[in-house]
This record gives C-alpha cells, structure tokens and sequence, in this order.
C-alpha cells in the first residue's frame, strides 16, 4: 500500500480545543453574569484556572463527585444560572450517566456538559481515562444536543451558540491537537447542521472531531489515486444533519464514518441508521473497537487505524479497490 | 477472553503484550525478608521494611522520570502503606496471584499504580526490570493498574470511588466461601469524596464485615489544592465510626504504627478504618506537600537530586 502520510510530514499547526473554550467562556463570563463554571477537582485539566482567577464565586469546584456535580448543575440552573458544567469527558459521562439523563436531560436543565480530553486523549493513563463510549451514551438520550467541535473555531462558535441558547446541551471539547479546518467565509458552528469540506462523487468520508483534517488528508491521498472522496465535518452527533447523510449516500454510492470513539452507537452508528433507512449504501465505520492497549495518543490512533491512511485505505475497501 | 475469579489471565488476544511471569529470585528474596521480619524484634523491623519502602521509592522516582508520566506524589506517600502490607501483613503467593485464599489488596487510587508495580515486582509477581516499559507502547504496565495484564493487580482501578464496594463484595464472597483471607482497599482521601464510597461503607458496616480495612491514604492533597479547601473530610474517624467501622490514626510513615493497625484483631463484627496521615512527595524535599507534584513528572536533574535524597 503506499498511501502513507504521518503526521510529521504535515507541518501544520495545531491547537488544543481546550484553550478556546476556556478563554471563550471567561468572555461570556464577562458579559454574563450568569454564567458560571462547575468542575471536580479539574480547575487545570478543563483550565479553568483563568475563570477563578477573574470570578472566584463563581466556579464551584465540588471535588471528586461527578454525580454530585452534575445534580448541582441543573440545580444551578433552576436557581437561573448557566453552568459550564466541567469534567473529564469519561468521568462526567460515565460516572453521571443518569444525572444526566434525569437531572439535565429529561428535566430540560439548562446546563451546558462540558467533556474535557475525550476519546484517546489520556493515552498510557489507560481505557478507564479514555472517553470511547460518551457519544453512544448521550446519543441515546433524547432531548440531549451532542455537539463535537472539530477546531478551535468551531469550539468557540459552539459554546457561544450553547450559552445562547436555552436548553442542555454536551459538547465534547477535544484535547488532542488539530489544526483549523474551517472554512473561512461560512459560520464556523451552525447547530445541527453537517458541514461539506470538500466535494467529491466516490465516497464520502464523515467524520467528527479530531478526525476531520485526518479525513482531509485521506481525501488528498486518495486523490493521488484517482478517488473523489467528499468529506463531511460532522460537529452535531445528536441531533444528525440527516440531509447531508442522505445526499452523501445518494450522490457518492459508499460512506466511511471515522470518530475517537466505538462506533457502536457513535457517529457510525448514526450516520449508518440514517443511510439504511433511506438510501442504503456499502460503509466502513472507523473507530475503537476495543479497550486500547498502552500508549500515547498518537501510538493509539495510529493502532486503531484513526489516520489519514487508515481513513483512506477503509475507503479503498469499500469500493474494492484495496487490491488494485 | 474474561478473567475467571481465581486466575490472572494475560490480555486479550490481539493485544500483543508480553506476559508478566513471576521472577523466582525474587520471590525467594521477598520470601527470605517476610521470614525474618516474622522473628525480628520492632528496631529490626522496622529498619527491613525502610529499606523495602527506601528502594521501592526510588525505583519510583526512576520509573516514572523515564517514562515521563506518573503520579509522583501521591506513589510516595502510599509507599510505606504498600511496603508495610506487602512487606509483613498480606499472605499473598507471588509464585501463584490466583491462589484462591489469598489476602486481597484493592489500590483504589490507581494513579498511584507505579508504587503498586514496583511493591508487586519488589515481591516478585514479575521481574523488576519490566518496569522500564511503564506507559509504553504495548507495555503491561498501563498508566493505571489493569486486572487484565498485571498479576496481583485484583481489580482495575482509575476512576476514583470505585476500591471500596469492590473490596466489600470481596469480603461478602470470601465470607460466603469460608475463607479467612483479608480484603484491604487502600483510598485516596480526596477520592473520599465520591459518594460510593460510602455507599460501600454503610454495607460494610451494616454486613458487620471483620476481614475487611480500609487504609486511607491521609495526606490532605489532591489534584488541584487542598482537601480542606475543596470539600472538608473533617471529622474523618466519626464519619466511619457513624457507619459502624472502628477507625483509628496512624502516622502513615511510621512502619511499625502502620504494621500494629493493620495487624490487631478487629473488634467483632467491625471492618477497621486505618486513618494513615502521610506526605505527599513523601522523602523529596521539593515534592512535599506540593500540589504540583500530584502528577508533575521530574526532569533528569530533578530526578537525580530526588534520588539523590532517598539514598
Ligand atoms: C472519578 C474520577 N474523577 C476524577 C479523576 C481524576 N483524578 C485523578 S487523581 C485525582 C485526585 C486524587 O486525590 P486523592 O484521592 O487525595 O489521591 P492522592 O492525593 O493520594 O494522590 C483526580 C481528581 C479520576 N481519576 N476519577
């Protein structure tokens, strides 16, 4: 196979989401004052250490409690604030599944999830810091908008759409560096809608996250074999951009999804049940398959086959052409 | 491929890790020290089981320095916990991790797993030289402990609060089995907490659980500041004692202190609660009761002028 491009040869720059949501949260904090942060012993690793600096009463740290932190969340929001609701994506999610779903969800809290460093993020610290199954979780839940930034761009976009408007939502706040990949001229975050990064009329690779400029990239290496791929920035899991689903289907005959996560349930299975029940086509749904072995961020999407030549190889497969 | 109750099974396949076997000099050596600590008088041992927490320090500052990841602080205030139970207190078999009266030990605050792997090679579950591969690729030793590919290791553990009802359902099982075998769950006290914590201790008390102790690793830290300014665990020893335990405070770096805890019978139908008052960077001077270090990784100087104080 000689598709093959690292991530050393791309000389891009890249960012950690994190620090834009940060710093876009302590500007909305300004302008509103009922914005305020709640967080588990996390005030460095969701950097929210500007925040308490500038409003120290208005950042409740509740410590090692993230079932607590969560109830207290919708609480706060009863009492007609805004929380920023902060934690590790794996511990905020897991731990507080069903805060979530009561307290926030079904209560139509107006509480913003924030799940910090998901998917490999934590690398060698191991599966049980690997936030793999967040999005199958939330994505059963109804009334639960699953927002995914793939930039710093669209993160800041996104926590400004959050703090508009009323309602829960989760966003999925990437620590793993990426490069911009927004379009400049179009909104960078526009809520339940799937943006179309590239055209291309063999396939469509969908992916979200830290996975869109991976996907980007597969698209140039497939062009130097001849195959248009097109390439969707999914960034709203929950509810799908179903039009665009549909149109890659129908206008490109094959789909690939690739998401920091298990596809079961993910954006695979998402973009999957949306092509079955309309315009059924042959997929590939990239992701992590299991428990990841030891290693650091990069090692393990590169074991998962979350690259650019992973990407572009699974859509190869799909078409058949993986043995020409 | 899932781990049945009694044996530790390597990973699953696809995972191409090489298996931990047990080292049997070691295992001869930790044999030979538990020989003699059983007839030594207290200087003697307490002297022995320095020098295993002293060595097994190090190894954890030079562990976690090559690896660059790790929990420093936090390692060496739960040392002397670890080296006094694995020392002196735990009838483990190192030569056979499923044995299936074996005392249990649940390390609850499993950032903290670098002093747990060089406790569990230092007694020979596998050869101490594999601790170079902590964190890297493919290794076994994984950031946090896993059940999957570390004999000893009797639970996976990373998320905080989950030790205690593990080491509750241990106890019921064993109890249930006819065994005499011990369970030990040793705790963050940040990781307090978490309200399953006590959960499992108001089952605990409730079940009357004699063969299990919790050991608190009391050093008033956590990730990001203090425990007492984040959420007050104060009065620690009433709140257990109001869920039916005995509680008692120890000096966490007192070997012999922790060895009389850990070893007088518990009061009938009472599981114990051991309050050990530690340091976190306990031994390095600029790692004490630095909240930085709670996972701060040293550079090769810092390393040196660690070690250089644990000599
Ligand atoms: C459920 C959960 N929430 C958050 C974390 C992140 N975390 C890892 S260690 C730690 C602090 C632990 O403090 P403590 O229990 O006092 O341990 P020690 O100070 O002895 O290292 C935190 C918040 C986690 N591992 N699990």
């Amino acid at each position: 196979m000689i598709l093959r491009q690292t991530r050393e040869e791309t000389h891009e720059e890249t960012y950690d989401c994190r620090d834009a949501f940060a710093d876009e949260l302590v500007r909305l904090a300004r302008a509103d004052s009922r914005v305020v942060a709640v967080c588990n012993d996390s005030v460095g690793s969701s950097k929210l250490g500007a925040f308490a600096a500038e409003f120290p009463d208005r950042l409740v740290n509740v410590g090692i409690a993230e079932q607590d932190m969560v109830g207290i969340g919708a609480g706060l929001a009863n009492a007609g604030l805004v929380p920023f609701v902060c934690g590790a994506a794996t511990f905020l999610t897991a731990r507080a599944l069903e805060q979530i779903k009561a307290d926030v969800a079904y209560s139509l809290a107006n509480v913003k999830l924030c799940g910090m460093s998901p998917g490999l993020a934590y690398g060698a610290l191991g599966p049980t810091h690997h936030s793999t199954e967040d999005l199958s979780w939330l994505r059963a839940i109804a009334d639960l908008p699953v927002v995914v930034p793939a930039d710093p761009a669209q993160t800041r976009a996104a926590i400004r759409w959050a703090a508009e408007t009323e309602g829960p939502v989760f966003l999925r706040i990437g620590r793993f560096p990426v490069p911009d990949v927004s379009p400049p001229g179009v909104p960078a975050f526009t809520y339940g809608r799937a943006v179309r990064l590239r055209e291309g009329v063999d396939a469509t690779v969908v992916a979200t996250g830290t996975m869109v400029s991976r996907a980007m990239r597969a698209a140039a290496l497939l062009e130097e074999r001849g195959v248009q791929a097109r390439v969707v920035n999914v960034s709203t899991i929950s509810p799908l951009d179903r039009e665009e689903i549909v149109a890659a289907a129908r206008q490109t005959g094959a789909v690939v999804t690739a998401e920091e996560a298990v596809p079961t349930g993910g954006l695979g299975a998402a973009v999957a049940e949306v092509v079955l029940e309309t315009r059924p086509v042959p997929m590939r749904l990239l992701g992590t398959r299991a428990f990841a072995p030891t290693g650091e961020p990069g090692f393990l999407l590169e074991h998962f086959g979350l690259t650019a030549d992973g990407i572009a190889r699974a859509v190869l497969e799909v078409l058949g052409l993986d043995h020409v | 491929m899932r781990p049945s109750p009694t044996t530790i099974t390597a990973a699953p396949p696809g995972h191409d890790v090489t298996d931990l076997l047990p080292d049997h000099d070691a295992i001869a050596e930790w044999r030979g020290l538990r020989e003699r600590l059983a007839r030594a008088d207290r200087d003697a041992a307490a002297a022995a089981l320095a020098a295993l927490a002293g060595g097994i320090r190090r190894t954890v500052i030079s562990t976690i320095a090559g690896a660059g990841l790790g929990h420093a602080g936090g390692d060496l205030s739960v040392t002397d916990i670890l080296a006094t139970l694995y020392g002196a207190v735990l009838r483990v078999d190192p030569a056979d991790p499923g044995w299936p009266d074996r005392d249990r030990l649940v390390l609850s605050k499993g950032h903290c797993s670098v002093a747990l792997y060089t406790t569990l090679s230092t007694c020979g579950f596998f050869p101490a030289e594999r601790l170079s591969t902590f964190a890297a690729p493919m290794s076994p030793l994984n950031g946090h402990p896993s059940r999957r590919s570390v004999p000893g290791v009797e639970t996976s553990t990373g998320p905080l609060g989950h030790g205690l009802p593990v080491g509750v359902g241990i106890a019921v099982g064993l109890r249930l089995r006819g065994s005499a075998a011990r369970t030990v769950v040793v705790l963050g006290d940040g990781e307090l907490q978490e309200g399953s914590n006590w959960e499992a201790a108001m089952t605990a008390g409730h079940r009357g659980l004699t063969s299990l102790t919790a050991v608190i690793d009391r050093n008033g830290l956590q990730q990001g500041a203090r425990t007492s300014a984040t959420n007050e665990l104060e009065p620690l020893a009433d709140k257990w004692r109001a869920f039916g335990w005995e509680a008692v405070e120890v000096d966490g770096h007192d070997h012999l202190a922790l060895l009389d805890a850990l070893t007088a019978p518990h009061d009938a139908g009472r599981p114990r609660c051991v309050i050990a008052r530690t340091v976190k960077g306990r031994g390095v001077s600029f790692m004490e009761d630095r909240v930085e270090w709670h996972h701060k990784v040293p550079d090769a100087e810092q390393a040196r002028s660690a070690l250089e104080e644990l000599r």
